[in-house]
């Protein structure tokens, strides 16, 4: 037999949870360790520092808002309160565990090198209010990575400012709108296709502008001739997602642009999936005007629990003028200034303002540019490379098991689509997605993009190597099998997690957000009703 | 009373110049378990095609368009605590709002049961 596992579990060892006793004593079973609430651990009069005895006599000024009763804070001592989150974090998934087939997520490894220049001091104890001439080395950093970001794109100028992807996205609007308005032009409507990101129309909307959808084809892609028929001079611009989020490059990209451009309309990239084709294709070469750059997807910056994200966006020389303060630059004498309001009327007079109190993040550029200069730009177009390769292997692997809706059009970019039509009635997209679960897997991204049914978005990324993504297709096939032989298991899946199959519709439609303590509303469900095991 | 049907899966029921709207039982069996209804306010005045209502499910938050253009006089206040009514009875207690017709002309393209019917059955 072909064990995965040779030292682990064995066939005569029997499944797990069939052990002598139905349930131990500590609800604990061997390492999968269970956990209460923190609120539900601590007792009072435990304490892990030793504080002053409490003064008797508070300020007289504030005396009338004492507080009178006990703050019911959970008291433990530091040994315990560490176990309690390093228990938690058991019960958790992480990219430093196992794959993470998120798509449109592209969870991908995260460079040990990139955490050890993070970590240098000097650019880890540095505080953004700490006088310019004392962090020069930082600022050198953000000049660096904003060069490489317009080089890799082709773009004229770069605003690092941005704290993620939909905030990057807002930032290329308001960019957008200040262009428009400075030549007297302000327009309503921004055209989002099918195949963009979800938040593209949330942005346009927050932005001020009425969103239309463009349809797309049956191939997956921008109906280039129904946004053509939409354009006109109210267009303010579009937003397309490439490579879109079926996972496919928008091949009439250029064509687009120059649709949109011709009559006075601009167009706003989003750039989450830049993975598919950094050093490959320049955005700026495809008439793109604005498009932000997930540092925590393309860049290997952590993210989903483990990072904040950062999402600069390069902008085109037409939208260069208008960029968001503050932004790092070079004075007479060659000393890297941060230039803010104060300084803006000088080198940018037209700056739509400030989005962010500070420059960015400054932790995620470190690590950014660290991931850059490790790779080098034949690097990162092997990146691409890899990341495509992968997810055409998942695509290819699996077309004979579930519908790939696309899988006729070509091949995909860097992530796989599938849809619930092969999936025999009663068995559901949810059910492999918990299926995975049990496997050790982190489930795909689900019922995403709408264009397909019950989608199924797996996006391996290059960071996979060629067994890992066999066993995901091996466990993918099983869980198929097991839905076309309907195998009524799998739809009470997950049976091996810490929690069993939680009920979404009521924590949706009843949801309880915070902790009562004894005076959790009655018909709440306990645990055990809800799966706990 | 007559009721119509849109192509995006809204059914309104006409009475005399008031007509009932919500979605399909096709419409819900397709966004799955709903969870939030986000209903327009009464009096609010509405034209034909705006989204004026939106269904969120566990897959997914789905607009509402009014097939109608004129005032809202009535939202389904029971859908608050019941939002399962969609799925339950779509077509007769999940209703999700009333308005007033402003132009009964424009029930003119909509399609009757039969008509949807085969339209549902072409998809």
């Amino acid at each position: 037999m072909n064990a995965p596992n040779k030292s682990g579990w064995k066939p005569e060892m029997g499944e797990a949870g069939a052990g002598p006793v139905a349930r131990t004593a500590s609800g604990d079973a061997g390492l999968a360790l269970e956990e209460a609430l923190i609120f539900e651990l601590g007792g009072t009069g435990k304490c892990g520092v030793d504080f002053d005895e409490e003064p008797g006599d508070v300020s007289p000024a504030l005396a009338k808002f004492a507080r009178k009763a006990p703050v019911d804070l959970p008291a433990l001592t530091e040994p315990e309160a560490v176990r309690h989150y390093t228990r938690l974090s058991r019960q958790n998934y992480a990219i430093d565990l196992g794959p993470f087939p998120l798509g449109s997520c592209t969870m991908k490894h995260n460079p040990r090198l990139n955490e050890a220049m993070a970590r240098l001091p000097g650019f880890a104890d540095i505080h953004p209010l700490q006088p310019m001439d004392t962090v020069q080395g930082a600022y050198e950093v953000i000049e660096q990575l904003a060069d490489w970001l317009c080089k890799l794109t082709g773009m004229e100028a770069v605003a690092m400012s941005p704290k993620a992807g939909a905030h990057g996205e807002l930032c290329g609007i308001l960019a957008i709108r200040a262009a428009l308005e400075a030549r007297g032009d302000a327009r309503e409507v921004i055209l989002v296709p099918e195949s963009a990101h979800g938040t593209n129309p949330a942005t346009a909307a927050f932005a001020g502008y009425r969103v239309e959808n463009i349809p797309a084809t049956k191939d997956g892609r921008v109906d280039l001739q129904a946004l053509k028929d939409r354009l006109g001079p109210d267009v303010a611009g579009v937003m397309i997602t490439n490579p879109n989020t079926c996972g496919l490059f928008e091949r009439d990209m250029k064509a687009i642009s120059d649709a949109v451009h011709a009559v006075g309309g601009l167009v706003y990239c989003d750039g989450a999936n830049f993975n598919a084709i950094v050093g490959k294709v320049r955005p700026g070469d495809l008439g793109v005007d604005a498009m932000h750059i997930n540092l925590h997807k393309t860049f290997s910056t952590p993210h989903g629990g483990g990072g904040p994200g950062s999402g600069p966006v390069v902008l085109s020389e037409l939208l260069a003028p208008f960029a968001p303060i503050p932004f790092v630059r070079r004075d007479e004498k060659g000393r890297l200034r941060m230039v803010e309001e104060r300084g803006a009327k000088d080198h940018l007079p037209q700056t739509f303002g400030r989005m962010t109190a500070f420059h960015g993040q400054m932790g995620m550029f470190t690590r950014a540019l660290t991931y850059m200069l490790s790779h080098g730009v034949d690097g990162l177009r092997q990146v691409a490379e890899d990341a495509v390769l992968n997810a055409n292997y998942v695509l290819r692997s699996l077309e004979g098991d579930l519908d790939a809706p696309f899988g006729e059009a070509g091949p995909c970019m860097h992530e796989a689509l599938f849809s619930d039509e092969n999936l025999p009635e009663g068995f559901s997209t949810l059910d492999i997605a918990k299926g995975l679960i049990d496997e050790g897997f982190h489930p795909m991204t689900v019922y995403f993009p709408l264009v397909v049914h019950g989608a199924m978005l797996v996006e391996p990324t290059e960071t996979e190597s060629k067994a890992g993504l066999d066993r995901f297709i091996a466990s993918m096939k099983s869980l198929t099998a097991r839905a076309k032989a309907e195998d009524e298991s799998l739809k009470s899946a997950p049976h091996y997690a810490p929690r069993r199959r939680l009920d979404e519709t009521r924590a949706a439609r009843k949801p309880v957000l915070t902790y009562k303590g004894e005076g959790v509303p009655p018909g709440t469900p306990s645990l055990s009703e809800i799966g706990g095991s | 009373m007559t009721t119509y049907f849109t192509k995006d899966h809204e059914w309104i029921s006409v009475d005399g110049p008031m007509g009932t709207v919500g979605i399909t039982d096709y419409a819900q069996e397709q966004l799955g378990d709903i969870t939030f209804v986000e209903l327009p306010g009464e009096g609010d005045s509405v034209s034909k095609g705006d989204s004026v209502s939106v269904v969120d499910s566990v897959k997914a938050a789905s607009d509402v368009y009014t097939p109608v253009s004129g005032e809202v006089r009535e939202a389904n206040g029971a859908l608050a605590d019941e939002p399962e009514l969609v799925n339950t009875k779509p077509e007769s207690d999940g209703w999700l709002f009333k308005v007033l017709l402003s132009d009964a002309s424009e029930l003119e393209g909509l399609m009757d049961e039969a008509a949807y019917k085969a339209y549902v059955d072409s998809l």
